[in-house]
């Protein structure tokens, strides 16, 4: 950048890069690890006296790659994030959002933008995402050691096209510039190149753009950069700048291809509300964790219902979660089932304890529920030694393991008895609430009822009168 | 250096440590005052030195450098120089 020192104007190193690299320490921590000839280190000064120069340096946050710059936060002094490969646009995504303020520069190569990231690249173009994109397009994959990139021109050697790239075998090279400039949203779009003094002063005008659109939050800038990799492409510093001026600029034209800046106004997103009170709100449910009270003498309960999907086996440990904060306790519920809705297994894991949760997994469950007979084949080993079994007599003859108490239960006919065949999971309640074996009192059961049917009355209605249902049978069978 | 801040010209100073020889800037220097040396410095990498005359203080080698700290170019400024 530009200093005035005294009485001299001086040309040197950006403020806002490091003076030593403490964070690539080692023998030469002066020194970038760039390999000599290398266009990074070139973008990376361009980047450093445009911050400098904006006064920006306080709000920025450099995304770095996957790529030679991985390293990139050895040498900035502002913000860093560094992310897997061609994660940049979500992340940066994530910065710009969560913090209004901050001036995102995702800084990528061409493998990581145009191949494994290009999904992203474009869904955080066509967004407008409020981050400014260096694309870095030296032609090959540099860091791996020379690999075919999508930006490899047609007859181009690399160690993966030893011949040349052909059409036919690998198809033609990608234009970024070209492809984000078929969206709507980006409000920049340039190409430049560093292939020598003449083009990195032209260079500098659009880097220093792309950062001054960040600054006034005007949203997306896409900057796509010529760059030598003189080591991977075997080229001398005359032959790297003449392969990018003759052949590569052929190909990728240095242009502006769009500057909507003057006309764009500064990106707005609605607030988001991530309080613990709006989320309860949305849920229909409340922070279990600040109004559990410790209770050292309640135990760690772990209860596992289990059944097809469609059975409620989902909803019934709903319910007995919810009984469990109406009382108190420090509650979790924890479901497991394949991709359909309807007719896969399914299993849930509710911990009912007196104390801070740790796991949410019932493994060796107090309470097995089972609603079908391959889940009772399944989880009736993990139970607990004496342990509680309930099982829908639907089920027939099984072998249960010893040491367990297991009461097989008319779950379903209780609840076609009491109107719908669909409230057996509640008929289960029922019992599991009369046998007094989760310590949660009747009133609980009823408030959770309330609780996990939201205020439909008709529904809480008929589950309360199956609840008492079920909790008859098992005062006149079980106790 | 301190000959050269006498004389009121631009000069670049090269840290000769901190070259990696990729005589990026010689080819791009416009008065062909830059040339490669001979020896090696502490890194390994024979480097860039400064005849001594001649630089107009454009930059050039400056702003193609990769590395962020191998080359200042220092300008003189004028009216200092008329006093």
């Amino acid at each position: 950048m530009v200093q005035e020192i005294e009485n001299m104007r001086v040309y040197k190193r950006p403020e806002s890069m490091h003076e030593v690299f403490e964070r690539k320490g080692g023998a030469a921590p002066t020194a970038t690890h760039y390999c000599p000839g290398c266009g990074h280190g070139v973008l990376h000064k361009l980047i450093g006296e445009a911050v400098d120069e904006l006064g920006i340096q306080d709000r920025c946050v450099l995304i770095s790659p996957v790529g030679c710059a991985v390293f990139a936060y050895y040498y900035f002094d502002f913000g860093n994030v560094q992310v897997a490969h061609g994660r940049a646009p979500a992340c940066a995504t994530g910065i710009s959002r969560a913090r209004d303020d901050a001036i995102v520069i995702s800084y990528q190569g061409d493998g990581d933008l145009a191949s494994i990231g290009l999904n992203e690249t474009l869904q955080a173009a066509n967004r407008g995402e409020k981050i400014a994109v260096f694309f870095v397009n030296n032609t090959v994959y540099g860091m791996t050691g020379g690999q075919m990139a999508p930006t490899t021109l047609i007859g181009e050697k690399t160690i993966t096209c030893i011949n040349g790239r052909t059409a036919e075998q690998a198809g033609y090279p990608l234009h970024m510039c070209e492809i984000i400039n078929t969206l709507k949203a980006p409000v920049f779009i340039e190409r430049i190149s560093l292939s020598d003094s003449r083009h990195i002063k032209q260079a500098r005008k659009a880097v220093k753009k792309a950062l001054e659109i960040q600054r006034d939050k005007k949203g997306y800038a896409f900057i796509e950069v010529l760059a030598a990799c003189p080591n991977n492409l075997k080229q001398d510093a005359q032959g790297a700048a003449d392969y990018i001026n003759e052949k590569m600029a052929k190909e990728y034209p240095v242009k502006n291809f769009r500057d909507e800046s003057e006309n764009a106004i500064s990106v707005t997103r609605p607030k988001s509300d991530m309080s613990v009170e709006k989320l309860n709100e949305i849920f229909n449910t409340s922070d279990g964790t600040s109004e559990a009270v410790i209770d050292k003498d309640y135990k760690e309960l772990q209860i596992k219902i289990a059944g097809f999907g469609g059975q409620g086996v989902l909803s019934l440990g709903i319910m007995i979660a919810k009984s469990g904060s109406a009382a108190g306790r420090f509650t979790s519920w924890y479901p497991s089932y394949g991709p359909e809705q309807r007719g896969g297994t399914a299993n849930c894991s509710v911990i009912v304890s007196g104390d801070k949760i740790g796991s949410p997994i019932a493994y060796n469950p107090d309470i097995l529920v089972c609603l079908n007979k391959p889940s009772l084949e399944k989880f009736a080993k993990d139970v607990k030694e004496g342990g509680v079994i309930l099982y829908d007599s639907t089920i027939g003859d099984v072998n249960l393991p010893k040491n367990v108490k297991a009461y097989s239960i008319p779950a379903v006919e209780i609840a076609i008895e009491g109107g719908t065949q669909k409230a057996a999971n509640t008929a289960m309640l029922g019992v599991i609430m009369k046998l007094g074996i989760t310590r949660l009192s009747e009133k609980d059961f009823e408030d959770g009822i309330e609780s996990g049917f939201a205020g439909k009355q008709k529904l809480i209605d008929i589950n309360k009168k199956i609840l008492k249902m079920g909790a008859d049978w098992a005062e006149k069978n079980l106790l | 250096m301190s000959t050269n801040v006498k004389k009121k010209s631009p000069y670049p100073v090269i840290h000769e440590q901190e070259c990696k020889g990729c005589s990026r800037c010689i080819i791009d220097c416009p008065r062909g005052v830059l040339v490669m040396g001979t020896a090696l410095n502490d890194r390994g990498y024979t480097y860039v030195t400064y005849t001594g005359e001649g630089c107009t203080g454009c930059a050039n080698c400056y702003y193609t450098c990769p590395e962020p700290s191998a080359i200042e170019v220092y300008i003189p400024r004028r009216e200092k120089e008329e006093e």
